[in-house]
């Protein structure tokens, strides 16, 4: 079947994907966007966390078909979709006023200001592991908090923990030690370094109501 | 494998008659580890999640009618005054990422013995809605867990809700597992005070076949509270009372040795379960017995 869906702002369309496939299985097979890490394939461990409209969802237990018409940001628009969010003209992605308390549909992200977050899939395809630059622009916030605080080992966890870490600091902008570990509790780190996990997600939250 | 899509209730009742066989899939929590495993390959997903009734609820009087597909996190965020004893249970389901996705319907659906919700609705008093294309049936939800994942719903159709009583008293659950998320129950206990009609229930999950009532013990607690007068006086249970209601619970159960426990742990940690939750429910009872009479504040 076909699949269309924006991914990081951008349409992106797949054809011949089995119907039992993963949202993970066609971000990162088809559309080369191998950020979102494959691991457990069964929810336990974060590494595929991705925004589906706006909430974070393990991506291998979204069928892809599921994902049809709908916004995903993945690791890789990370650094937009923070960009985006703190542009006071930007509003509109999925930010806190976005829940509905009546009940009923997640708010979807609407690109209404035509920005095109994301990198394109050819540079997807060749990037290659490098050291960050200094204050490189190319990082969210919460990225840059990660490198600076020591919270990649091997950083096959990474990439779902930035997206939950940053999904948090949407919502909570002075979270408690309590709050980082239940946002966090579904994100599994085999290095074990969680500690300093804890200290990146206190970095970017300090640094950021210092911003404000 | 067809992916079917149904925009509609009624062209997902409509697939569901012409495929009963058909796999119906909200948040995947389930579905999609079975299908990733190959475990399970069915001819027919059924994915509901375009239909934008599965995710609402409606608070009436005496019920809350909520919609199949509804998301723990909203559960835990806007139904905690109305269903407290399912709210704790959905707290308790794997992680964010998951309750982002998982509801009380699929839980239903997958029917497992360890489902956190069912010892929740079993003590709160619960209707599974289940609809087909030949109308609407209510299930007690004492009668939907017919076996090991087996429910009584028929191949063609779905639940479209679940109606829970709303909650006139407190209401407690507790869960026994290795860490605080991502747990399969080993075990767990729910309890639900009910003042107005001056009853107990419970449900136990993951220590059956099936997740169960501890009738027997409901049946003597609510006896021993009406006998001691306890709903009027307020007083604190006394320890006889309450270690005989554990013993009675924990002889509700007929639970395995599996990987995650053995069966004498499950019955002792139901116990304990049975004995701290009622605990914990009698001193809120206490606590708003005493605020409604215009007692003095106790001191802790």
């Amino acid at each position: 079947m076909r699949v269309n869906m924006t991914v990081n702002g951008r349409p992106q369309e797949a054809d011949d994907v089995w119907e039992g496939e993963s949202l993970l299985y066609v971000l990162r097979e088809r559309f080369g966007l191998p950020g979102s890490k494959n691991a457990c394939e069964q929810g336990e461990c974060g590494s595929c966390t991705v925004r589906l409209d706006g909430v974070p969802v393990c991506a291998c237990l979204v069928a892809a078909g599921q994902a049809q018409s709908r916004d995903v940001v993945t690791v890789e628009g990370l650094a937009d979709f923070a960009k985006q969010r703190s542009t006071p003209c930007g509003g509109h992605g999925p930010g806190p006023d976005a829940g509905d308390a009546t009940g009923g549909g997640a708010g979807r992200a609407d690109r209404a200001d035509g920005l095109a977050p994301g990198i394109s899939i050819s540079d997807a395809q060749h990037w290659q592991a490098k050291p960050a630059e200094s204050a490189s622009p190319e990082l969210a916030p919460v990225q840059q908090a990660f490198i600076d605080a020591g919270a990649v080992q091997c950083g096959f966890c990474t990439p779902g923990l930035l997206v939950a870490a940053d999904e948090l600091l949407e919502r909570t902008s002075e979270p408690s030690d309590a709050d980082i570990r239940e946002a966090l509790s579904g994100n599994l780190c085999r290095c074990t370094g969680y500690e300093t996990i804890l200290d990146a997600v206190r970095l970017a939250a300090a640094r950021a109501s210092e911003g404000a | 494998m067809d992916f079917l899509r149904p925009a509609s209730w009624e062209e997902a009742l409509a697939a569901k008659a012409e495929h009963p066989s058909a796999v119906p899939i909200a948040g995947g929590t389930d579905v999609m580890v079975e299908i990733n495993f190959d475990h399970r390959r069915p001819d027919y997903l059924l994915d509901l999640t375009r239909i934008g009734d599965l995710y609402e609820w409606e608070a009436g009087a005496e019920q809350v009618r909520l919609g199949a597909a509804v998301p723990y996190t909203q559960i835990m965020e806007h139904l905690r005054g109305e269903l407290p004893g399912l709210a704790l249970a959905a707290h308790t389901v794997g992680s964010p990422q998951i309750r982002n996705r998982g509801s009380v319907g699929g839980n239903l659906g997958a029917a497992s013995p360890a489902g956190d919700c069912h010892p929740a609705l079993l003590a709160a008093g619960a209707e599974v809605e289940a609809q087909s294309v030949r109308g609407t049936r209510l299930i007690p939800v004492d009668d939907f867990f017919t076996g090991v994942k087996r429910n009584a719903l028929a191949p063609d159709e779905l639940i479209r809700a679940v109606r829970i009583v709303k909650a006139a008293g407190p209401q407690q659950f507790s869960k026994v597992g290795t860490r605080n998320a991502m747990v399969i129950a080993v075990c767990a206990f729910g309890l639900a005070l009910h003042p107005t009609e001056r009853t107990v229930k419970t449900g136990i999950g993951s220590a059956a076949p099936t997740p169960v009532r501890a009738k027997v013990a409901e049946d003597f607690l609510t006896a021993a509270l009406d006998e001691g007068g306890f709903w009027d006086s307020g007083k604190v249970i006394t320890p006889s009372i309450a270690r005989q209601f554990a013993e009675l619970a924990s002889g509700a159960c007929n639970p395995i040795d599996d990987v995650r426990g053995t069966a004498a742990y499950r019955r002792h940690a139901v116990a304990v379960m049975a004995r701290r939750t009622l605990g914990w429910a009698w001193e809120s009872y206490r606590a708003t017995a005493d605020s409604t009479k215009g007692g003095a504040p106790r001191c802790a």
